[in-house]
């Protein structure tokens, strides 16, 4: 029996379906294991007590607010909230405004050794620096206040900040700046008003992810911090004893905790993606 | 003589019109004679206060005696708290427990992070959207995450409650010694290989066509191409995604401690959550800096290693 070319035709599209399908496919089941720990996370905050230990588990269930209702109705909450957001905002403000110069200059005078002294921070383990820190905040009675905090949080957002920036600065057109001087405007000048424009997308990356990591830290926070200064990720991780078999209540705050950091990553991943994966790929 | 050095430090003179000696003038004119050292100095002062004054504290204190107590100072004693170290069992069991939960980390994180990446590689319909959802693991504040798994691990509000018609008697696996580390590892794998990935992808991205058209033109498998070719050229990318998952990963410490409440036994306790007991705990200072000095050495020798290996290339 003959096969007429239509017939072949037809049967390559099918073939490429089948192919463009089952890639599909392959794509949905390696993301699942990534996005289905949320759905779960979402669900169980929705659910009332009953719902939530049932067996088998309810998939499909008349979703509550209560629990929400209950984190809300914490009175220290806004306290909370503020001082996460003071200090993560506080330690990445401060840690781009010390980091900025400082990368300028590495990048453009090829200081390697400072480089290298930015890449050893990140080595170094965060606990052979809190015991030193809590040991003087402590003696000096700096515990539990936002400038301790604060501090701290700088150790994670300026070696970023400047190791990214090392990175935009380094693919900076030093042309245009020479011009600038040239043309009578001041190093620093041509620093504000011609480099720091362009790199603007590394100072967001910079600002996005100093953000971020100052705003989920957990061990320096719990450490440093008190009743005044206690962040976020504290009170949800003393929620998990205080409210012990109220699980739909750890659901909710867990979940309002991460919210703000999942809504920035949704809106600005492109920015995330290149900052983390900036300098290690050029390497 | 002073003055020409000055000049020779800066790489372009700026020249102005006519001279200019306000006090504004001569300040900008300094600034920039010396940006060298003065915009990196407020950093480095920063640096120094934060990272070099604490460590040098850290050393001293691993030569004393002292439980943070006002009215009984730090005592010397010499190498004594190296001494216990290298003879403490509960040090050589976390010092192992650290290797064995690397090791998985990196045997199971990196091919699958090659994988996702290879997937990832090919343009499709709707990968900005997947590769944001990708991101959420990494970027979501981790104590969130992880009262989210322990959710799901728990045999009352988790996942193995699916297999209770099924006559399965309830599963916890974080009550399971043997279980403790590769659970870590399994939620570790959750948060982390998204990073690895990214990694793989730039590198991806950047690799030259050329090979590839030869291979595909000398008529190479798919699966000959990703052995001699893909992989082989993306051996940098691999080696840098390995230095930052053994960083992070000999540091691990939120997983392990949210997870258990704090309150890890033996059998999942690493060094940096043994360090922590030892100081915040327990108050023996001069011992716990001794482990911290110790595991500092750890991660800087594993990350010469892998420097070294990189640079060899």
């Amino acid at each position: 029996m003959t096969v007429t070319t239509s017939q072949l035709h037809a049967r390559r599209i099918w073939k490429r379906r089948l192919n463009s399908s089952l890639f599909y496919l392959l794509v949905i089941v390696s993301m699942l294991p990534f996005v289905l720990p949320f759905v779960w996370m979402l669900m169980n905050s929705l659910k009332n007590a009953l719902d939530i230990t049932a067996i088998p588990p309810k998939l499909v269930f008349v979703p509550t607010l209560q629990n929400y209702r209950k984190i809300v109705s914490d009175p220290n909450l806004l306290l909370y909230f503020r001082n996460s957001a003071i200090i993560a905002l506080g330690s990445t403000s401060l840690g781009l405004i010390l980091g900025l110069p400082a990368a300028y200059s590495i990048a453009r005078y090829r200081q390697s050794q400072l480089s290298l002294g930015v890449l050893l921070a990140r080595i170094i383990p965060g606990m052979s620096l809190l015991v030193p820190w809590f040991i003087f905040f402590t003696f000096t009675r700096l515990r539990d206040t936002l400038v301790a905090m604060t501090a701290t949080h700088l150790t994670i957002t300026l070696p970023l900040a400047i190791w990214i920036m090392i990175g935009f600065f380094e693919d900076f057109p030093r042309e245009l700046e020479d011009a600038a001087v040239v043309d009578g405007c001041s190093v620093t000048g041509a620093l504000l008003r011609v480099a720091v424009p362009i790199v603007m997308p590394g100072i967001i990356v910079s600002f996005i992810l100093g953000f971020t990591f100052s705003w989920n830290n957990f061990l320096y926070s719990m450490m440093i911090g008190g009743p005044a200064t206690r962040t976020l990720p504290v009170v949800a991780y003393n929620q998990i004893d205080m409210y012990r078999t109220d699980w739909g209540a750890m659901a909710a705050s867990a979940f309002v905790l991460t919210l703000p950091v999942l809504l920035i990553t949704l809106f600005v991943q492109r920015y995330i993606v290149r900052g983390l994966t900036f300098g290690a790929v050029k390497g | 003589m002073f003055m020409s050095k000055m000049h020779a430090a800066a790489p372009i003179s700026p020249h102005r019109g006519p001279r200019d000696d306000s006090l504004g003038a001569r300040l900008t004119s300094f600034v920039d004679h010396h940006a060298n050292v003065l915009y990196p100095a407020p950093a480095i002062i920063a640096l120094l206060a934060l990272f070099v004054v604490p460590i040098a504290f850290t050393v001293y204190l691993s030569f004393q005696s002292w439980s943070l107590s006002a009215t009984y100072l730090p005592k010397f004693v010499g190498l004594q708290n190296y001494v216990n170290l290298v003879t403490e069992s509960r040090f050589h069991q976390a010092l192992l427990n650290t290797f064995y939960y690397t090791i998985l980390v990196l045997i199971i994180q990196l091919p699958l992070g090659i994988v996702m990446a290879l997937i990832f590689n090919r343009p499709f319909w709707g990968r900005g959207v997947a590769r944001t959802l990708f991101l959420f693991p990494m970027m979501a504040t981790p104590v969130a995450s992880l009262i989210g798994w322990r959710l799901i691990l728990d045999p009352s509000t988790g996942v193995f409650r699916l297999l209770a018609p099924l006559g399965v008697p309830p599963i916890t696996l974080l009550a399971t010694d043997k279980l403790l580390i590769p659970t870590f590892v399994a939620i570790d794998t959750w948060q982390w290989t998204p990073f690895v990935a990214l990694l793989m992808l730039a590198g991806l991205s950047g690799l030259p066509v050329e090979p590839f058209e030869a291979a595909t033109i000398d008529g190479a498998s798919s699966w000959q191409i990703f052995w001699q070719i893909t992989l082989p050229l993306l051996r940098p990318v691999v080696i840098v995604a390995a230095l930052f998952r053994i960083i992070d990963t000999l540091k691990v410490f939120d997983t392990i401690f949210v997870l258990t409440t704090g309150g890890v036994g033996s059998a999942g306790e690493t060094l940096n959550i043994y360090a922590y007991r030892e100081s915040f705990e327990y108050f023996h200072m001069g011992y716990a800096a001794s482990l911290l000095v110790v595991f500092f050495l750890i991660i800087l020798l594993f990350s010469l290693v892998l420097m070294r290996i990189r640079r060899g290339e």
